[in-house]
């Protein structure tokens, strides 16, 4: 068969991506686009790569619709997308539209892209010992850069409002877009036809239609911290005098809620004392600068306010705690909610929670250990939402008012002492290192196991620092350091650092 | 009862000639074996093959099978289905058989070449999915190797529905012509393709099985035993090659598609055909329905090559460009040789311009037909790709600009899996005892060699975990531990592995996880599933099987119980009793669980009965954002959100709406000693009498205390 060539640039086609994750639903909404391709005289193929992607991983669906046209013949569709001739990207996340950047198919010249800009955190980030998250905002203008047009919203929450899943968001957003020859009841049709959960995935729809279409701007929140007008306690109101007074503007902001932190964990008291710090911090603090108080007024907030058995229960029986899990479980009023905490308090907790001379005594008399640990602390599951469970974590709450004089509030109490003292040395001579070894404070944290690690590797920290010839690159070491002890759990990038620097 | 329902789509099943088709590749597939008048089918299920295996489990069940007098069984094994093709041996019965390709294949190939060796008398197909490229989870090979080895005749056709049917009627037809078995090759895109294409009335077959086992025929010279082996050979060379060629010839299975440009020409494999036409229309080569200016020879038969449909394609050319996916490239070699046995000197391209290895992609094929005109043809590439290469360019540098920032995603246990606890508690076993070797299986629980859990150092296939681990049989100071599936254990572990390791006296340790299915090729039933099967024997216990090969240290554990399965695996690594030591780790599969479960859940919410559902949460305010709970679990649905903590900026832990409440959340907590942040909330929906009644008692109380300590917090308010 020798056919006539005369080859003209009539693109006919529709080319569509969709980029997923495993499990979002990217195969509802490929088989949507089937169906409204289908019902409107097109020829459609779609196709995929499931198989273990399936499960979580990163995946794509790509479809190819083509026009019917009477004596024309079918027409030959790819089965994968080449770059630079792709129309539609849909993104049901922002780093997997991104990583379609990454793939070469979003072109500034054809590709209308629809993604949504929320984050589902992939392992590498969620298990970082810190904050592992990539910067949502190269992402962001890359994917901008890279089309010729973008509709970009959160189209989770949107869809979650709506009780449904992304993909009727997306349908949504791309119908809005109007890049595809088809009325919006063409998609409503498609949906209405899949038959599953049809009242819910139009609602959502329409909403991302109308956003995607600019007829609905999306709200952005943004809240400050608000500035007390008064308090009726006259030392609560004495210290806000000192705060106003006392703070140079550039901290105030975070010793108020400093001070509002502790408060909320002891009395005013306590946080009087923690101002009072503050303010000696201040003092050696630099005036055109004040990076080391603002730092110093978040940490040692953070520090003096250690989660010890009394704090964690006394933040676990609150109302407001309550009212927020009830809504993290979607509970309506109607339904009853029974909350179980899981505890395993080990000697050591018990400990921090007598006072001083028992506490040590207990710790280290071994024979009255092994009777604790082996009748008294096991694995707890506490009914918090019972009563039984409620009244023993009001009790132990309670047993704040004692806990100046708890071992725990003096080993604290001591570690605290030193790191400012540590700080204040520092602070004339070598600033940024004062700075530094501020922020090693985020290294304890945790419980059990994780806060012992956190105070090993702090600790370590502080030793090599005694050993150092300090230089002005002393700062960038610490922070190498700060660095190397988030970076595994077994510390062994925290042993090569100091090996480096020993 | 499998992953993903075919209820509805096995419909199309009963489609009758002119009838328009719409539907996906692999169900194409069988529609297509039902009109050649199959008489049986078995096979074994794994991606991208499962569908046809669900599609004809769910057919059955529908008594479409029934219907037409066609017999399916889901083998277990491909060695098993391959071997079921014996049928076709001395009976005109038509059987196919299907499976993932080429581990499927690697399991099958002693009954593939018994099979091939004495030949058959009815058509006999293998249909295989070729999971090669994108999407694979396995090994990068060529099925094309064993059609050569065993001379299997290889089909690899266009990659639209209508050449695929096609392929599948002209398979049995050429089987039979030359009384060798057949093998349709299809790439994962192609078997999951969505597309059309014009059924025709589906056969019953004649003869079918029954009138095989009334009427039986016995030709020892089809046996595979000199001196009829011998005999064998020369007949595949001289006898059915011939045979084979000439049916190819005849009813032009391989397609010419001549253009107006007589010096060049691209030879190809059908499957690549779709993707070469799209790289060719980009250069403005061919226009939207294929047609294209450089004359195509689409080999639609890879195996065996027509050779003078090749020197005539060849003849008047000074070169072609051969488009073969993947390696060794055996056609390349031989058409070098066709082309010398000519005399021919048309210049070859394949290899040399196209990558050696890896997937033919659409952007590989248009990078390489590029290059092959570039040497042959110059002056038909168009400038206008200068401009498509400088918007490219720039895409690309924005691509490369996010290296750091895509995080990469790779496949994981889904939310509630009930294999994670087994791995966190051997993480958990590796601080205490310190690290052991682990010899991996595959299925989903291979998952464990990546993070968070890390764990695992060999694979060597399909229930050969514990084979995997048989070397490790001398004195040591730490024991080794071998995972299997359920589904690897059903398709040979219970001998390669747990007879091995009774036999061997292994001392080691072997952990089978049994969640009631062949979890990661879609959930297919196995002998041991729980559910009652209307087709199927189920609900034969592992440990029961284990034991009967000797094994006597056996356990059976609950796996979401941390606390017992880290125990248990202690004990299983320190006891001083020799042998295998085994552990039946069970807890059915979540995805599977779900998917019954939730239908009947939602729908008795929605009658108002009393159900609870449970769930995890992390209480923010004491979560620290430390995250060893992520480390120890991986849970999709365990993540982090901002802190909401100004004083903090490490994400929280955060467990969202799609958690399941498997539990393993609250059992990490007390297994590690991790930290008081976990809750498990029981929401209980269509509360009785009772039960508000009591929560009224509680909460008066509750609320009394609430607004005591809230007064105390407000007296400080500021």
């Amino acid at each position: 068969m020798l056919i006539d060539c005369v080859i003209e640039d009539t693109r006919q086609r529709i080319t569509i991506a969709i980029a997923a994750i495993g499990g979002q639903g990217g195969a509802v909404l490929a088989d949507w686009l089937v169906d409204i391709g289908e019902s409107n005289g097109y020829f459609v193929q779609s196709t995929s790569v499931p198989g273990v992607a399936q499960r979580t991983g990163t995946t794509i669906y790509y479809l190819e619709m083509f026009p019917e046209v009477e004596g024309l013949g079918t027409p030959v569709m790819a089965l994968m997308p080449v770059a630079g001739d792709v129309d539609i990207v849909v993104a049901a996340e922002l780093a997997e539209a991104g990583r379609a950047v990454q793939r070469g198919i979003v072109t500034p010249d054809r590709t209308t892209l629809i993604a949504s800009d929320h984050r589902y955190y992939a392992l590498s980030e969620k298990s970082a010992l810190g904050d592992g998250r990539v910067s949502s905002v190269e992402i962001k203008q890359a994917i901008s850069d890279a089309s010729k047009r973008l509709i970009c919203f959160d189209m989770q929450a949107l869809a979650e409002t709506h009780n449904t899943v992304i993909s009727a968001t997306l349908f949504g957003a791309l119908a809005g877009s109007a890049r595809l020859p088809f009325a919006p009841e063409h998609f409503e049709a498609a949906i209405t036809a899949s038959g599953k959960s049809v009242a819910n995935n139009l609602s959502a729809f329409r909403s991302a239609y109308a956003i995607a279409q600019g007829r609905d701007a999306t709200p952005i929140a943004e809240s400050r911290v608000a500035w007390p007008q008064d308090a009726t306690d006259p030392e609560v109101s004495a210290l806000l005098d000192r705060v106003a007074t006392e703070i140079m503007p550039q901290a105030s902001e975070i010793v108020l809620i400093g001070v509002r932190r502790l408060i909320d964990y002891q009395d005013p008291t306590y946080a009087t004392s923690y101002l009072d710090r503050v303010v000696a911090i201040q003092k050696c603090d630099r005036e055109d600068d004040r990076r080391l108080t603002r730092t110093v007024a978040q940490h040692l907030a953070l520090w003096m306010s250690y989660e010890d058995s009394i704090r964690v229960a006394d933040l676990k029986i609150r109302r407001e705690r309550f009212d927020r899990t009830r809504a993290e479980v979607l509970a309506s009023e109607d339904e009853i909610v029974y909350l179980t905490e899981f505890m395993h308090p080990r000697v050591e907790e018990v400990a921090d929670t007598l006072p001083v001379s028992l506490g040590r005594w207990l710790v280290n008399t071994e024979w009255a250990r092994q009777f604790l640990s082996q009748f008294v602390l096991r694995e707890h599951k506490i009914h918090s939402s019972k009563l039984g469970g409620y009244l023993l974590l009001y009790g132990i709450a309670s047993l704040q008012r004692f806990r100046r004089r708890t071992l725990r509030f003096a080993i604290e109490n001591d570690r605290i002492q030193q790191w400012l003292q540590r700080i204040s040395t520092l602070a004339g001579q070598h600033y940024d290192l004062a700075v530094e070894v501020t922020l090693c404070q985020n290294l304890i944290k945790g419980y059990g196991d994780t806060h012992a690690r956190g105070v090993r590797n702090f600790a370590l920290i502080m030793d090599s620092l005694n050993g150092m010839n300090i230089s002005p690159s002393t700062a960038s070491e610490i922070a190498k350091l700060r660095t190397a002890a988030l970076a595994d759990e077994n510390g062994d990038q925290l042993r090569n650092a100091l090996r480096v620097v020993a | 009862m499998a992953e993903r329902s075919f209820a509805e789509e096995v419909k199309k099943l009963r489609l009758g000639a002119g009838d328009t088709f719409h539907g996906e590749g692999i169900l194409a597939v069988t529609k297509a074996l039902l009109q050649s008048g199959v008489a049986y089918v078995g096979g074994y299920q794994g991606a991208p093959i499962s569908h046809l295996m669900d599609v004809l489990g769910d057919a059955q069940q529908q008594g479409i099978l029934d219907e037409l007098g066609v017999h399916f069984e889901s083998s277990a094994s491909e060695a098993a289905a391959a071997a079921m093709l014996a049928a076709s041996v001395n009976y005109p019965l038509r059987g196919a058989v299907a499976w993932k390709s080429t581990v499927g294949t690697n399991v099958a190939s002693d009954a593939l070449a018994n099979l091939a060796s004495g030949g058959v008398t009815g058509g006999a197909l293998v249909i295989v999915g070729e999971d090669y490229g994108e999407g694979s989870s396995i090994m990068q090979e060529r099925t094309h190797a064993f059609a050569m080895k065993s001379q299997i005749w290889l089909l690899d056709p266009r990659p639209n529905l209508e050449s695929i049917v096609s392929m599948v009627e002209h398979g049995f037809a050429l089987s039979e012509a030359s009384r060798t078995p057949v093998m349709l090759e299809l790439r994962v895109r192609a078997c999951h393709l969505h597309g059309r294409f014009v059924a025709s009335s589906n056969r019953a077959p004649s003869p079918n099985l029954r009138d095989a086992m009334e009427n039986p025929v016995r030709d020892t010279s089809r046996i595979v035993l000199p001196p009829a082996s011998f005999a064998h050979e020369h007949e595949k060379v001289n006898e059915r090659w011939p045979a084979a060629v000439a049916y190819i010839k005849s009813h032009q299975l391989n397609e010419v598609m001549e253009g107006d440009i007589e010096d060049i020409g691209i030879i190809l494999q059908g499957g690549m055909f779709n993707g070469a036409s799209r790289a060719l229309e980009i250069l403005g080569l061919a226009d939207s329905f294929g047609a294209g200016r450089i004359s195509t020879y689409v080999m639609n038969v890879t195996y065996p090559l027509i050779e003078d449909e090749l020197t005539a394609f060849c003849a008047n050319k000074k070169a072609v460009l051969l488009i073969e996916e993947g390696q060794p490239e055996y056609i390349e070699q031989t058409l070098n040789t066709v082309l010398r046995h000519a005399d021919l000197n048309t210049r070859v391209h394949g290899k040399d311009v196209l990558p050696k290895a890896g997937e033919y992609t659409g952007d590989v094929l248009l990078a390489g037909i590029r290059k092959f005109l570039n040497l042959e043809a110059n002056h038909l590439l168009d400038t206008s790709i200068a401009a498509r290469d400088q918007t490219l360019a720039t895409s690309q540098a924005l691509g490369s600009g996010l290296a750091n920032s895509i995080p990469p995603r790779p496949p994981g246990f889904c939310t509630g899996c009930p294999e994670r606890p087994v791995f966190t508690a051997m993480k958990l076993l590796q601080r205490e005892l310190g690290e052991f070797h682990v010899s991996c299986d595959i299925g989903c629980h291979l998952f464990s060699i990546l993070p968070p859990f890390n764990i695992g150092n060999t694979t060597m296939g399909y229930g050969l975990g514990a084979a995997g681990g048989a070397a490790f049989n001398v004195k040591s100071n730490q024991r080794t531990i071998s995972v299997m599936g359920d589904g690897g254990f059903w398709h040979n572990g219970l001998t390669s592995g747990i007879g091995n390791a009774v036999f061997n006296e292994n001392d080691n340790v072997i952990v089978i996880v049994d969640n009631g299915y062949a979890a990661a090729t879609g959930g297919q039933d196995i002998l041991s599933s729980l559910g009652d099967h209307p087709l199927r024997s189920t609900k034969n216990p592992i440990a029961k099987a284990v034991k009967g090969v000797g094994a006597k240290w056996v356990k059976t554990v609950h796996t979401y119980d941390l606390a017992k399965m880290t125990r248990s695996l202690r004990t299983a690594m320190t006891t001083k009793a020799a042998g295998p030591k085994v552990i039946v780790a069970r807890s059915e599969c979540m995805l599977n669980r779900q998917r019954r479960e939730k239908p009947i859940f939602n729908t008795q919410r929605r009658e108002g009965k009393r159900v609870v559902k449970e769930r995890f949460g992390v209480d923010p305010e004491t979560c620290t954002g430390d995250h060893s709970c992520i480390r120890l679990s991986g849970c999709p649905s365990l993540t982090i959100k901002d802190n909401p903590d100004p004083l903090r900026s490490d994400p929280v832990a955060f467990v969202d709406n799609t958690c399941v409440g498997c539990g393993v959340c609250g059992e990490i907590a007390h297994a590690a000693v991790l930290c008081p942040s976990f809750y498990r909330a029981e929401v209980i929906y269509n509360p009785s009498k009772w039960d508000r009644f009591i929560e009224r008692v509680r909460s008066r109380v509750i609320r009394y205390l609430q607004a005591r300590r809230a007064r105390q917090l407000a007296r400080y308010a500021c």
